[in-house]
């Protein structure tokens, strides 16, 4: 049952993200060029999806757990650390480069495999680097 | 350039929203790609492998859309040295910062979560400024 809404789950965030135009990298460096033909559509994309993000979570908190887990696993409230401001910093330079983040480029390994394999295998790369460095 | 499509934008959002509205409320779980990539990555597939799951309807969904339902969106990505370059510092600055786009972007913004929005902040003025200076100082922007 878990596998099967895993996989719905996932497709509504892949079919989500593609008729979002997320996984055209170019609409999503036209979103983060203020100075050029900006293209706001990213902010649609967020308006639409927090809202009802929101409206899953304010569900979730008003039970005791979720309806097919025994346990919530969400990330603590923790306070602003230098990791996360430096790694945010480093992400958003990546994403500014690429044009792509790593949900959007899983949706469209498929479809564009020669563009997009060779992002996705820098991306668990640069994972990895965290790993050996962070975690050693 | 591309188009501005607030219709498809909104509507894809509101899809992603729902992704994430029964990650939370049925499993009690975030779908933070930066998570579900490092718990792969270690083999971490615990948990009837919901991750595994997820990722399979994430890459299969769009080619079958493609195939039936097409987006107008198209595709024009950057040079691949472009894709790798920034592939590596998202796979690594992802780690460090704990989230992504879908982490901190929408299920932590969806919780008010402190630390999600200044990382939201964060990326994306340094990704604002690196459009900047890709495009415009440097002019080597795609």
């Amino acid at each position: 049952m878990k596998s099967i809404v895993a996989l719905i789950l996932g497709g509504l965030f892949g079919g989500g993200l593609y008729y979002a135009g997320m996984t055209n990298p170019s609409k999503i460096l036209n979103f983060l060029d203020l100075a050029g033909q900006w293209d706001p559509s990213l902010v649609f994309v967020m308006g639409g999806g927090i809202p009802v993000a929101a409206l899953g979570y304010f569900l979730l908190m008003r039970r005791q757990k979720p309806v097919l887990f025994n346990d919530i696993q969400v990330p603590k409230f923790g306070d602003i650390d230098r990791p996360l401001v430096l790694g945010s910093a480093i992400f958003g330079i990546g994403w500014g480069i690429a044009g792509m983040c790593p949900g959007p480029a899983f949706a469209a390994v498929l479809l564009e495999p020669q563009a997009i394999l060779g992002y996705l295998i820098a991306l668990l790369l640069g994972s990895l680097l965290y790993e050996r460095i962070h975690r050693a | 350039m591309t188009e501005f499509t607030p219709i498809w934008s909104l509507s894809g959002g509101i899809l992603i929203g729902l992704s994430a509205a029964g990650a939370f409320f049925l499993f009690g779980r975030v779908i933070g790609m930066t998570g579900i990539v490092a718990r792969t990555l270690n083999f971490d597939f615990g948990e009837a492998n919901w991750r595994v799951m997820f990722l399979i309807g994430l890459i299969g969904t769009p080619l079958l859309l493609s195939l039936i339902a097409p987006s107008p969106h198209g595709f024009e990505a950057p040079p691949l040295a472009a894709l790798i370059i920034g592939g590596f510092l998202v796979g690594y600055g992802s780690r460090v910062g704990s989230g992504c786009t879908s982490g901190h972007g929408i299920c932590g913004m969806a919780r008010l979560s402190k630390r999600s929005i200044v990382a939201v902040c964060v990326f994306m003025f340094t990704a604002f400024v690196t459009v900047f200076v890709t495009r415009h100082v440097l002019g080597v922007g795609a």
